[in-house]
């Protein structure tokens, strides 16, 4: 009996294939959307992470120099004497490459591509001339040193690993270490630090500064537009399920009443699905790698330019992404069916038309009020709630809520329009339209989400774009910053760039727990910079005359919101010194709380803090001058001068790269909605001839209908993005003003742009108008003999 | 004893007056009787209790001598799979499948298709050449010439027919009520034809007249 149920089941995909390809293509775009974005944040993430693994970034305490030079090799044997467990790194280009020196006998289980304790090729490592690690298009691009190489392919991007004696050699610096890194348990009975290498500073483990965090922004936006992408999607397969359930109500009667057990019929049909889902879901996550790997060569360099994360920009097809790809398919058409199956198993075997009609009135209003429900659970989450959880969900109920009210909002607007309409074409244009509402809503309400989601996370990322680049020129408001390696240096730019510059601003800081969490206190110099420059989001009345007389602090957004410090607050420098804040900064970007005290305050504060970075106002023709007149007399490297225009110039490149990303995310979105209109229109065509039939009998031409069915796609598309409008700015508002702050506890400005959102709108109104083009085609071509059948069943 | 039906009654919920108000009548096996009745007089109800599509408020319908009325709703499917046919007025075809698919349907999902038989009344009810095409494809006394061979392939002991010509002319009508007749005298099988047509009710053997959800 399974089997002839089965087969009578499939029969129907086989008569209309078109139906079975609306839930397919729609489930496996909306699966491809979410993996695509999941794949490229799980990517950019792992690379993050072997990142760090190589370099022991941020796990372990570390040991360097004061005066951030290079460690003898004696050092290192004084304090492994002195019962320090420390394993010596080096790290230095080695041609285009970064090339890290550990040595594994020493260094923390899991560091590097082999150790002691984690097996591999030891004895291979150490031995002879020794190997280097790296991924294999980082050993292609490794200069020939006759060293061969390894293949590794958990070693970060751009990086070669080798032992610390080769490195030295590969690096030319003999007997050079650049730090050591601290091993988690070490003896009690140690000598002190101060005592065996007074020149040594020790740096406990990073706690929240690491690329993983500050690059986390980023990722949850393009979490929160794959989650957007994927609702879209399910809107299709919604919608595509249902009308091909409605589609079957008849079949199902007819089953049931020859004798099909109903329980049977829900098992086979909800088996259906699940194949139909993982069939969709493989294609999904094959379309997922494409468009990971063409959008990922442009995170990587969006990660690489903001954050200097480095991301391979290669992508690797994980297990993993098959399984959540195919898990988020078969849950998507659970969530998608759950209602169609439900409404099938309660259907009366002899239901007709009318009560289905009368049901169907009755699911409106039931709609239209859950709509209202969610949209005031929104409100009040917004008002009220707190936690990023709490964030999400509020976005979650927004966006639903909002695209639950369009299809009465249209009904309410072409019942207007209808009873001001006197011709009759016109009087059954929006007659006609009205009823169309029902049949493609669950497309439209697609089309709105794309569009919400367009306008929403294009305000997000123009905004943050507008923000940065001025908060770039807030922050690096001199014209060349110089890195400084020890005192000495730092006068000797100090006395080069006296009379050559307009101003020489020293730029100390200190690490310090304030407000028990870890900060950084800034000393800066008063003046004009600063003062003209620098915006406050919250300002107290003279905020920089105080400042200068150190009568008080600025604090970053980020402490002011984590800290519960506001205007007036003290702060504790240190244990006798508390000052109040004066004012707050924005200081996006940046995970760790800041605080700014004035250069006099700063030395008095901690006498022993040099600076290690100064800012200097100069002419901007006259910025060449000026680094080469550092570099002779004061023997400063190149890399150690950064020139701010190549730095704004080379950020606004980066978001160049971050707009490729969203306009492609938004264009494949948009195109997902316009594939949901083209396939609700295809699937409604059929059921248009009985009612367009009587109207081509009454004189309009087929040509004619055509061109009206074409109008009334581009007329809902046009009122569906205009009721997007403020839906998009609503979810742009709810990114920027809780998501982000609950994430990350800065709040970015929000910004409109008029111009994008007539463009995001002309862009919806072409999908739209692309997918009614050959429905409209094919009616235009309809056989007379087609429509004339109407009349012929009616008889 | 085929078919026995005993104090039935039926309301629908929402609605003030039964629409059967304690219906009871019999028939035996290889029998056949016409059920008319004006519009809303309860002849489709009873015919839908009979066949297992919906249960009695109360009294005792039994087929087979199986009273229908306690069972659920898995019981009534197998009820309806096994030994009744139903004829609808609207053929409920299944769109998505031939002719050929289409008649043998019922038959496989009681397990008792047999090849031979289908053959035997394609070819009786002159649908030989149409067996590759879809229900879209046939004209109205085609479609109801292929729901009669559907209900028939599996030879049920009764065979139920609502309005089967209703949405038919007259020629076709008799033609097809004819057919109808004369396969289920070759199966033996016990017939109740639910009509409004005074003229096809006068050519069954029996007649009973609904008024008002009684017998009159």
């Amino acid at each position: 009996m399974t089997a002839v149920i089965l087969s009578a089941l499939a029969s129907h995909w086989r008569r209309n294939p078109l139906q079975l390809l609306t839930p397919l293509v729609g489930l496996a775009l909306a699966t491809a959307l979410w993996s695509g974005v999941q794949a490229i944040n799980a990517e950019a993430r792992a690379s993050y992470d072997s990142a760090a693994e190589t370099l022991g970034e941020g796990q372990f305490a570390q040991i360097s120099a004061r005066d951030g030079g290079p460690i003898p090799q004696q050092t290192y044997i004084a304090l492994r004497r002195a019962g320090w467990l420390v394993s010596p790194v080096i790290e230095g280009r080695f041609g285009p490459v970064q090339l890290i020196g550990l040595e594994p006998l020493t260094a923390p289980g899991g560091l590097g591509p082999v150790s002691v304790d984690g097996g591999g090729d030891l004895a291979a490592f150490l031995s002879g001339s020794g190997q280097i690690f790296a991924r294999a298009d980082t050993l292609a691009r490794l200069p020939d040193s006759g060293v061969p190489g390894v293949v590794a392919a958990d070693v970060a991007p751009d990086t070669a690993i080798t032992d610390i004696g080769l490195a030295q050699r590969l690096l030319e610096r003999p007997d050079q270490i650049d730090r050591l890194i601290v091993l988690p348990d070490q003896p009690l009975a140690r000598r002190p630090l101060a005592e065996v290498a007074p020149d040594l500073v020790l740096a406990a483990p990073q706690d929240g500064g690491d690329v993983a965090q500050l690059t986390g922004s980023f990722h949850l936006n393009l979490t929160a537009f794959g989650l957007l992408s994927f609702a879209v999607g399910l809107f299709i397969v919604h919608g595509a399920i249902g009308l091909a359930f409605e589609q079957r109500r008849a079949m199902v009667r007819t089953l049931r009443a020859l004798g099909a057990p109903l329980h049977r019929l829900i098992v086979l049909m909800a088996v259906e699905l699940a194949l139909l889902a993982l069939v969709a879901g493989t294609i999904g996550v094959a379309l997922c790698y494409i468009i990971a790997a063409a959008l990922l060569p442009d995170v990587a360099a969006t990660l690489r330019g903001l954050y200097g994360a480095e991301v391979s920009g290669q992508m690797t097809l994980r297990p993993s992404w098959w399984l959540s790809g195919l898990a988020i398919a078969l849950v998507g058409t659970a969530v998608a069916a759950s209602g169609a199956l439900w409404s099938l198993a309660r259907m009366p075997l002899l239901s007709g038309a009318h009560p289905r009609a009368f049901s169907m009135s009755h699911r409106h209003r039931g709609k239209s009020l859950l709509a209202l429900g969610l949209l005031l659970a929104a409100a009040v989450l917004a008002i009220l709630g707190q936690g990023l959880l709490t964030g999400f969900v509020m976005l979650g109920t927004l966006l639903v809520g909002g695209a639950l009210t369009l299809p009465p909002l249209l009904t309410l607007l072409l019942a207007l329009a209808e009873r001001r309409a006197r011709a009759p074409v016109t009087q059954w244009f929006w007659a006609d339209t009205r009823q169309q509402v029902p049949g493609l809503s669950l497309a439209l309400m697609a089309l709105m989400l794309a569009m919400a989601a367009n306008v929403g996370v294009s305000t997000m990322v123009s905004s943050f774009r507008l923000t940065f680049v001025g908060f770039l020129d807030q922050r690096l408001a001199s014209e060349l910053y110089v890195r400084v390696e020890d005192p000495a240096q730092a006068t000797a730019i100090t006395a080069a760039a006296a009379g050559h510059s307009d101003a020489v601003l020293p730029l100390l800081s200190v690490d310090q727990q304030i407000a028990g969490r870890p900060a950084v206190i800034l000393g800066l110099r008063d003046h004009a910079t600063y003062r003209d420059n620098w915006q406050l989001l919250r300002a107290s009345p003279n905020v920089w005359d105080r400042l200068a007389q150190g009568d008080g602090v600025l604090i970053n957004e980020q402490m002011y919101r984590r800290s519960g410090l506001d205007l007036g607050s003290e702060v504790a420098l240190r244990q006798d010194v508390s000052l109040p804040v004066l004012g707050i900064y924005g200081d996006y970007g940046n995970p760790a709380g800041q605080v700014i005290v004035t250069e006099d305050l700063f030395r008095r504060l901690f006498p022993g803090v040099t600076a290690r970075q100064f800012g200097l106002r100069v002419d901007p023709d006259q910025v060449e001058v000026l680094r080469d007149r550092l570099r002779e007399e004061a023997g400063v490297p190149e890399s150690a001068m950064i020139d701010q225009a190549a730095v704004k110039a080379a950020s606004l490149a980066i978001f160049e790269r971050t707009f490729t990303v969203t306009t492609a995310l938004n264009v494949l979105t948009l195109a997902v909605a316009g594939f949901a209109i083209l396939m609700s229109l295809l699937t409604l065509a059929g059921m248009r001839v009985p009612q367009l039939a009587p109207v081509w009998a009454l004189g309009l031409t087929r040509r004619r209908l055509a061109a009206l069915d074409l109008l009334r796609t581009l007329l809902l598309a046009s009122l569906t993005s205009a009721l997007a409008l403020p839906l998009g700015l609503a979810l742009a508002w709810a990114l920027l003003a809780v998501v982000n702050v609950e994430a990350f506890g800065w709040r970015l400005p929000m910004y409109l742009f008029p111009l994008d959102y007539l463009m995001v709108g002309l862009l919806a109104l072409l999908a739209a108008a692309v997918a009614a083009l050959w429905p409209a085609w094919r009616l235009s071509r309809t056989p007379p003999a087609q429509l004339l059948g109407v009349f012929r069943h009616e008889r | 004893m085929l078919l026995s039906l005993r104090d039935v009654t039926k309301t629908y919920p929402g609605s003030a007056t039964a629409v059967l108000g304690g219906v009871s009548f019999v028939l035996e096996r290889g029998t056949m009787l016409a059920l008319t009745g004006e519009s809303g007089s309860g002849k489709s109800t009873l015919l839908h209790l009979i066949g297992g599509l919906d249960t009695a408020d109360s009294g005792v319908v039994a087929v087979n001598g199986v009273d229908l009325t306690p069972l659920d709703d898995a019981g009534r499917a197998a009820f309806r799979r096994g030994r009744v046919g139903v004829i609808f007025q609207q053929f409920n075809l299944i769109p998505s499948l031939t002719v050929a698919a289409n008649i043998a349907f019922q038959a496989r999902l009681a397990g008792r298709h047999d090849k031979n038989r289908v053959i035997a009344l394609t070819d009786r009810l002159g649908l030989r050449d149409h067996l590759h095409k879809y229900p879209e494809q046939l004209s109205g006394g085609q479609q109801q010439r292929v729901a009669i061979a559907r209900t028939l392939a599996p030879q049920p002991d009764l065979v139920l027919a609502d309005e089967p010509t209703g949405n038919l002319d007259e020629a076709t009508a008799d033609t097809v009520l004819s057919l109808l007749q004369d396969l289920v005298a070759e199966t033996g099988a016990g017939l109740v034809l639910v009509t409004h047509s005074e003229r096809l009710a006068a050519r069954l053997p029996r007649r009973l007249h609904l008024q008002g959800g009684h017998l009159a």
